[in-house]
């Protein structure tokens, strides 16, 4: 009777017809169109399915270099972000007070109008007091070239705030980085470890990459305080204690030195090991041996005499000593074989026990040494010896913010790309690879510039790799001169800029005061600033004449966000699937490390805003305001437009003869590769292949590619260099200690007094760990817990909220808390918890996790949303539940007694350390709203339907 | 289980409906003229009451009569047959006793027996349900048959019978909840044979799939605290059993003593369908973070 | 029609590897993506810019947390869509015939036209694997992608589910689990793969791979298990290394 299973009769004409017929074979579209994903940065290709006019589906496209078909569940939600309600409608102009939401549509005419009354008086007369920061958007090779054209030094992408230790570091040691610059050896590597990653820029290449080496059964390691996501699948947890990755790296290198397990050879021919450093007290200290010519010295085995490390028959001697100067690998033995650096010694500060340490070091030395791997693929390198295979260490590595977004991260990157070096895996079969246009070493980028004058284009472009003090951007007094304070003794090496200390800094009026703020693509009233809560109020904030202390913000947004109830005009961007983009060589393009890449976006929707004025490709509209300014490269000489708008730029601008921002089918017949004249046709060609062009490198060429001749030539003849350029690894890194040589006192320029001490002790030319300094700053017992987010895979930042699929799966966070901690606070499911660090106090959900480290805390990273933004209900979810850190976190770090407050950030880079966060938590009253609850924003496009059912009908 | 109040509503109703249809069939009862009449219209009444009220619960209430066409499988299916039957059946037998005064005692038997099936099948679209442990299970339709007749006899007065049923009532309450205690267990599914990962080690839900809720989730995870449920269940039989029968001790006779009983018996038979529902653990709610 | 059919001639479905998912939502989003704009009714969402968003989806994915007694916690996410079962329940108990088993491939689908809403095969369903619609009033569930898998304006290569196509990292195979020579089939057998709830008697289709015993790091070859101890040498003995090592150069 209970039986459920029941079966039909066994007669087969009896059951076939009983079934519907169905439509097996519908038509899915009547039409696609390929363009690029802009759900996030990872620049996936994607066909966009039409039917008629209307978006009816989205899906990878399997051609396409970065997905090769997959998707992701943002990339999926395209059709929705399309279709959001929060989509901007019209230029707007402010009404109420900054910060309440009350705008007024207006005209383009009279927005762009607006814009320059205001930018032309300041261009005339002050440049720098425009201040043009730009978020995550993928055109910063353009934004900058308008700033320089423009004339202020104040411009920088958002990079400081992201992940420019990790860009720096990698830059600075092997000439390329992590990030989406580089990437794994996915189809050979036998180790993969991971340290300190949730997402990352590259998010389906990291999760095909994981899923091929799942499917060969090569082992992934993840070190991370949280155990979820790709940590989930790897084999192994290393539940390590947030900021202490350094400390573990070297011990991991202490442990490897002294057993000899290190690729010596690697060493000799590709990095700076054996040179001599010099060890004579005094303004050379530090400093490489040279000779006349100023090439570095290293002692010849034939001789045991000093010799040009690149001269004819050179042996160069790794362990040297001679007249008190030993080589680089010398030092380092001499510091990391030192007990501190045991596993032993560091295991309990890294929360991982020392057999485990051990144990992961004596794994790497195996699948290095004795799973070497080779390839039948002659080579020559630029010595011009011949190399019959490819011999490979089969361990590769990926890291990002974890290690990086500490005030310890430029050094702890460091440390990691040294270990990498020591195994002899970079840029070696199954190891770590390149992209184009990397390698690339710091020599090779620009120096920053700041160079201003009324009426003038900057002397240069604004960010680049300093290579000791005398490429910091400071006046004669010593104040900085960028609104950022990059490029000072503070974080000389702040090659992204620091994004992060704009709106402070300016509304100290410290180094100086600027007029306009001028943001593109950023919230930074919200998700993207720390210290959210005064942030908002810096931008409210009023002077003795009730004057905005920060005058004019002009901001171009797609959607209502956060940061538009800030601004005082709205220039509203169109969504990606209605405008021209470019992924630029210049920029960060699509390469793999086996092939060049670029690609673009183009319309395949017309921005229609029915009722309102529109919307316009900030781009566009950026050229547009260039030529109404008179920018040098944006008026033609019979005085119009230089372009008529972005695509026309894409395809006709020329960064040097020749060389654009696309790659692909240049000159006039379409087959320049990299090099060539302008082609009208270019962009079509781009469409007709999918929006994107590939150009595969030789396969002699695709590894040791900085040292790897074929490689060098292939990148001239493709625009990257203009002439090869070889170049060993740092693993001494010069430059740091040219800046240590100035805190000593040597040398024409010098920092303040109160930075010496610092800088002597963090710029050191070989990786250190310290800890970060706001644990450094605070009471451990007082706030005795790590605090940190993570991306959740299926948000983007902030502006994954409005998309009703999306916010389905986050639409609050709660925070996530060890086994230990939820035991000891008597914590129960629903409960609710105060969080509580130096700088302020948030309330939020809490959850237990027992995959975590026992002295963390997580959540989500930007689900927390400001009541009445992004076109929701004023009792979303995401304001009600959902919460920010942010609001823990201060731009500056905790007062030190000198009466100095020195930015949250590391000190080499100015890398924003948002993970150095220290909380305590107490159990709060039950029930929300989370706080802090900012009053509700007014929204300029109104609500989002009630209802969702949509199906296209063609 | 949600307890949705027309789910509640058909299954007391039409119980009572059919248990009253049941009893003029087999002639336990045998009004003639406008009594019959308006005892018939009762039983129609209840029975068509709580057919309508679980029509609530449908997506497409309109497309109901399709419901009739998988009796050979489906329970849900056969209800409707049978309700159906049980209602045609019975009706020549009701005719005959309002306008002839005369039973038509072979369609009377023969409804009795369809009215009887229907609360079987009421009860079997519970108990067929593997995945609601507590359900699956022979006391699921003892108490809906108990149920269905208990209130007949209430309606009809036949107190003795009343009494005798109200007892088993109560026992196959208390089996049902007992027994039902137990079943959840004894079924075997945990969140570690929900997720396969049992072999590994201890499973608890980490995250859910979504932050806010689910059809499912509102649907099938519906949880009361036990203290509650305790309370609940003795006030459930005080009023549908222990209540009513004493009253009938106390005065069998008076037609007022009689309608309280009943009416206590309806409360305490709505409390305990509430309890029914909303006590019924499903096993997807071992996804949802249900231990 | 209700009743199941005697045996189908494939038995296709899904085969999810637990081992390689990274619980990235991609597959929940394609799903609902696909099957908003096409098969039946579009899968609807109420409230959706406000306090209390929910939709219908056919996929869903649950984190849980696996606590080994002799190796740190970790953590599975874990998809969940319906497993096509064998002996399925659902299609049974259905009044109207709406619910049913291909008897070719075995996929159970609802002929939304016959449904009625009643939501009892969501009811008889174990794992979860049935919505019903808000808006339309008709149940909802997977249906491996009926119109994906046959649908000949579709390259070849794209006739697989909108989820197997989207997964990023490869964690969802698709094929027919009936033939023991499929690349699926011998997934499961390799991988020890598993049903979900076998005491409910089910039979599902869909398949599980377990994931791999974690935190184990292999013991250390003889000549490595030097750096499993703590050395004393130091300086000295590194340099003495690097001579012999030059000599070997
Ligand atoms: N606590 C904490 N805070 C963090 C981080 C963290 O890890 N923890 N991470 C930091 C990092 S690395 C980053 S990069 C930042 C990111 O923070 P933001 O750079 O602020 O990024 P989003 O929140 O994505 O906001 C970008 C803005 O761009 C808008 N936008 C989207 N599409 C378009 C478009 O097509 N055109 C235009 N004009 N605008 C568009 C969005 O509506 C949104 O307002 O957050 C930082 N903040
Ligand atoms: N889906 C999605 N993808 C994104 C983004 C997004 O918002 N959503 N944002 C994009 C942007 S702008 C960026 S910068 C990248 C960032 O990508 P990720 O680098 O992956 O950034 P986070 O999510 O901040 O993850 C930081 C990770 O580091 C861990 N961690 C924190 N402190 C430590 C530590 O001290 N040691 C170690 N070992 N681990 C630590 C955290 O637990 C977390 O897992 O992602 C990009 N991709
Ligand atoms: S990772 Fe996802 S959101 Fe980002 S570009 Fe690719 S598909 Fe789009
Ligand atoms: S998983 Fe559920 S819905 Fe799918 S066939 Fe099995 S019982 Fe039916
Ligand atoms: S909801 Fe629809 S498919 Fe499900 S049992 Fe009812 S009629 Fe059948
Ligand atoms: S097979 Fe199709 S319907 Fe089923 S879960 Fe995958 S995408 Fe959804
Ligand atoms: S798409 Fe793949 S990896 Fe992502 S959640 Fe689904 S099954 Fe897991
Ligand atoms: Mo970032």
């Amino acid at each position: 009777m209970f039986d459920t299973a029941i079966r039909g009769p066994e007669d087969e004409s009896d059951k076939m017809p009983s079934q519907p017929a169905l439509d097996l074979s519908p038509p899915v579209s009547d039409r696609v169109a390929k363009t690029t994903c802009y759900m996030c940065a990872c620049r996936c290709g994607i066909n966009v399915h039409m039917k008629g006019d209307q978006v009816a589906y989205i899906e990878g496209n399997r051609d396409h270099p970065v997905n090769k078909g997959v998707l992701c569940a943002k990339g999926s939600a395209g059709i929705m972000q399309h279709l959001s309600p929060a989509r901007l409608r019209a230029p707007l102009k402010r009404v109420g007070p900054r910060g309440s939401g009350a705008f007024q549509e207006i005209t383009w005419e009279e927005a762009l109008q607006t814009a320059v009354d205001w930018l032309k008086p300041l261009r005339e007369t002050a440049p720098e007091k425009l201040a043009f920061f730009t978020g995550r958007d993928q055109s910063q090779s353009f934004t900058g070239w308008w700033a320089q054209a423009y004339g202020t030094p104040n411009w920088a992408a958002h990079g400081g705030f992201c992940s420019v230790n990790m860009a720096a570091a990698g830059i600075y040691t092997m000439g390329g980085a992590f990030w989406e610059f580089g990437q794994p050896d996915w189809e050979r590597t036998k180790l993969f470890i991971l340290f300190g990653v949730a997402e990352d820029h590259d998010s389906n290449p990291i999760k095909m990459g994981l899923g091929r080496l799942k499917a060969r059964g090569a082992r992934v390691i993840g070190v991370n305080p949280v155990r979820s996501g790709y940590n989930a699948v790897a084999d192994d947890w290393f539940g390590i204690t947030p900021g202490t990755d350094g400390l573990f790296i070297l011990s991991l290198i202490h442990v490897l030195m002294g057993a000899g397990k290190i690729d010596l050879d690697y060493l000799i021919r590709y990095t700076n090991a054996p040179y001599l450093v010099n060890g004579e007290d005094g303004a050379e200290k530090g400093l490489f041996l040279r000779n006349e010519a100023g090439t570095p010295l290293v002692i010849d085995r034939r001789t045991g005499q000093p010799a040009p490390w690149d001269g004819e028959g050179v042996q160069p001697d790794p362990a040297a000593e001679w007249q008190g100067h030993r080589t680089v690998l010398h030092h380092m033995a001499a510091r990391y074989l030192s007990p501190k650096y045991a596993p032993e010694a560091v295991a309990e500060r890294c929360g991982i026990p020392a057999p485990r340490i051990r144990a992961l070091a004596a794994e790497l030395a195996r699948v290095a040494f004795e799973e070497e791997i080779t390839i039948d693929q002659p080579w020559t390198d630029f010595r011009g010896q011949r190399h019959e295979r490819m011999t490979g260490r089969p361990v590769a590595f990926h890291a990002m913010r974890g290690i990086s977004a500490h005030s310890n991260g430029f050094q702890t990157a460091r440390a990691l790309h040294v270990l990498q070096i020591l195994l002899g895996s970079v840029e070696t079969p199954g190891g770590f690879r390149f992209k184009p246009p990397y390698p690339k070493p710091p020599e090779a980028h620009p120096r920053p510039h700041a160079d201003h004058a009324p009426g003038k284009p900057l002397d240069g472009p604004h960010l680049g790799y300093p290579l000791g003090p005398e490429h910091l951007l400071l006046h004669d007094d010593g104040t900085p001169r960028r609104i950022d304070k990059a490029f000072t003794w503070e974080n000389p090496l702040s090659a992204h800029g620091m994004m992060q200390m704009v709106i402070a800094n300016a509304h100290a009026g410290d180094p100086y005061r600027i007029d306009t703020l001028f943001l593109y693509m950023a919230n930074m009233a919200w998700n993207s600033s720390m210290n959210t809560s005064a942030v908002m109020e810096m931008l409210t904030d009023t002077d003795e004449n009730g004057d905005y202390i920060i005058p004019r913000i002009i901001y171009s947004d797609a959607y209502s966000s956060e940061m538009v109830a800030f601004a005082d005009l709205i220039l509203p961007d169109t969504t990606y699937l209605e405008r021209h983009d470019c992924i630029s060589l210049l920029d960060r393009p699509i390469c793999e490390a086996e092939a060049l890449g670029d690609s673009i976006r183009w319309p395949v929707v017309e921005p229609d805003r029915p009722g309102h004025e529109g919307v316009r490709p900030f781009q566009s509209v950026l050229l547009d305001l260039g030529h109404r300014l008179g920018l040098p490269g944006m008026v033609a000489d019979d005085g119009s437009p230089q372009f008529r708008d972005y695509a026309d730029y894409i395809v006709n601008h020329q960064r040097r003869p020749g060389v654009g921002p696309l790659a692909g089918w240049r000159g006039p017949d379409g087959t320049g590769v990299g090099r060539g004249a302008p082609n009208p046709d270019q962009l079509q060609r781009y469409i007709d292949n999918g929006g994107f062009f590939t150009d595969h490198i030789p396969k002699d060429a695709q590894f040791f590619k900085p040292w790897n001749a074929a490689y060098q030539d292939w990148a001239v003849d493709r625009g990257l260099y203009d002439s090869p350029q070889p170049y060993l690894f740092n693993l001494w890194l010069e430059p740091l200690a040219k800046f240590q040589r100035a805190a000593e006192g040597h040398g024409p320029h010098q920092p303040p007094d109160h930075l010496r001490a610092r800088i002597t002790e963090t710029l050191d030319p070989l990786p250190i760990w310290y800890p970060p300094f706001e644990e450094a700053l605070t009471d451990p017992t007082e706030y005795p817990l790590h605090a940190l987010t993570q991306r959740p895979m299926a948000m983007y930042h902030s502006w994954g909220s409005q998309n009703a699929w999306l916010r389905q799966i986050h639409g609050h966070n709660p925070l996530y808390v060890s086994r230990q901690t939820w035991l000891e606070h008597g914590f129960h499911e629903g409960d609710w918890a105060w969080l509580t660090s130096p700088h302020g106090r948030i309330k939020m959900p809490v959850a237990r996790m027992d995959a975590l480290n026992p002295h963390t805390v997580w959540t989500w990273n930007a689900i927390g949303k400001r009541r009445g933004a992004w076109a929701l209900d004023e009792r979303a979810p995401e304001a009600e539940k959902g919460a920010l850190l942010n609001h823990l976190i201060h731009e500056l770090l905790p007062p030190r007694g000198d009466g100095l407050r020195w930015s949250n950030a590391d000190p080499v880079t100015g890398q924003a350390a948002w993970f150095d966060l220290r909380v305590k938590i107490e159990k709060a009253p039950p029930g929300g709203p989370s706080q802090p609850a900012h009053k509700a924003q007014k929204s300029p496009v109104g609500r989002g339907p009630d209802s969702l059912a949509l199906q296209t009908k063609a | 289980m949600h307890p949705a109040p027309s789910l509640i509503a058909f299954t007391v109703l039409s119980g009572i409906g059919f248990g009253l249809l049941a009893f003029l069939g087999l002639g336990l009862v045998t009004p003639t003229g406008w009594a019959a009449l308006f005892w018939f219209g009762l039983g129609y009444g209840l029975a068509l009451a709580g057919l309508a009220a679980s029509s609530f619960h449908l997506g497409h209430p309109e497309r109901a009569l399709k419901a009739f066409s998988q009796w050979r499988t489906s329970w849900l299916s056969r209800e409707a047959v049978l309700s159906v039957a049980t209602l045609l059946f019975m009706a020549p037998h009701a005719a005959a006793l309002t306008f002839l005064d005369t039973p038509a005692e072979g369609f009377g038997l023969l409804g009795a027996f369809f009215g009887l099936l229907t609360i079987l099948a009421t009860a079997m679209i519970y108990a067929q349900l593997k995945t609601v442990p507590r359900w699956h299970h022979w006391s699921t339709p003892a108490v809906f048959l108990l149920a269905g007749l208990t209130g007949a006899a209430l309606i009809t007065g036949i107190v003795a019978l009343a009494q005798l049923l109200l007892a088993w009532l109560a026992l196959a309450l208390v089996a049902h909840w007992v027994l039902g205690d137990l079943r959840f267990h004894a079924a075997g599914s945990t969140t570690e044979t929900a997720t396969g990962l049992g072999a590994q080690g201890a499973v608890r839900l980490l995250e859910p799939p979504h932050s806010g809720r689910n059809y499912l989730m509102r649907e099938m995870v519906h949880v009361v605290a036990r203290r509650h449920a305790l309370k609940l269940r003795v006030i459930a039989i005080l009023c549908a059993t222990i209540a009513p029968a004493l009253l009938l001790l106390v005065q069998p006779m008076l037609t007022p003593v009689i309608l309280a009983a009943l009416a206590l018996h309806v409360i305490g038979m709505i409390a305990a369908r509430w309890l029914f529902f909303a006590e019924a653990e499903h096993v997807v709610g071992l996804y949802y973070g249900r231990d | 029609m209700t009743a199941l059919p005697q045996s189908t001639e494939k038995k296709l479905g899904l085969v999810i590897d637990l081992d390689t998912c990274v619980g990235c939502h991609a597959c929940v989003i394609s799903c609902k993506g696909w099957n908003t704009e096409n098969y039946g009714a579009p899968l609807s969402d109420t409230d959706p810019y406000g306090a209390e968003p929910e939709g219908t989806f056919l996929n869903r994915i649950h984190s849980f947390e696996v606590t080994p007694t002799d190796a740190p916690p970790m953590v599975v996410h874990f998809p969940k869509s319906c497993l096509h079962c064998e002996d399925a329940p659902c299609v049974t108990v259905c009044p109207t015939g709406a619910s049913y088993k291909r008897a070719e491939d075995g996929i159970v689908l609802v002929n939304e036209t016959d449904c009625i809403g009643c939501g009892l095969c969501a009811w008889a369903c174990p794992y979860g694997a049935r919505e019903m619609d808000a808006a339309e009033g008709v149940m909802k569930k997977c249906t491996l992608c009926v119109d994906r898998i046959y649908n000949d304006t579709l390259p070849e290569v794209d006739r697989e589910p909108a989820c197997v196509r989207t997964c990023p990292a490869g964690a969802r195979h698709f094929g027919d689990l009936g033939d023991p020579g499929s690349a699926v089939s011998q997934l499961v057998a390799e991988r020890g793969g598993i049903d979900l709830m076998p005491e409910q008697g089910t039979r599902p289709v869909n398949k599980y791979l377990p994931p791999r015993a974690r935190d184990r790091l292999p013991e250390p070859p003889a000549n490595l298990a030097a750096l499993c101890e703590p050395s004393t040498e130091g300086l000295t003995g590194f340099l003495g290394w690097i001579d012999r090592t030059l000599g070997k150069i």
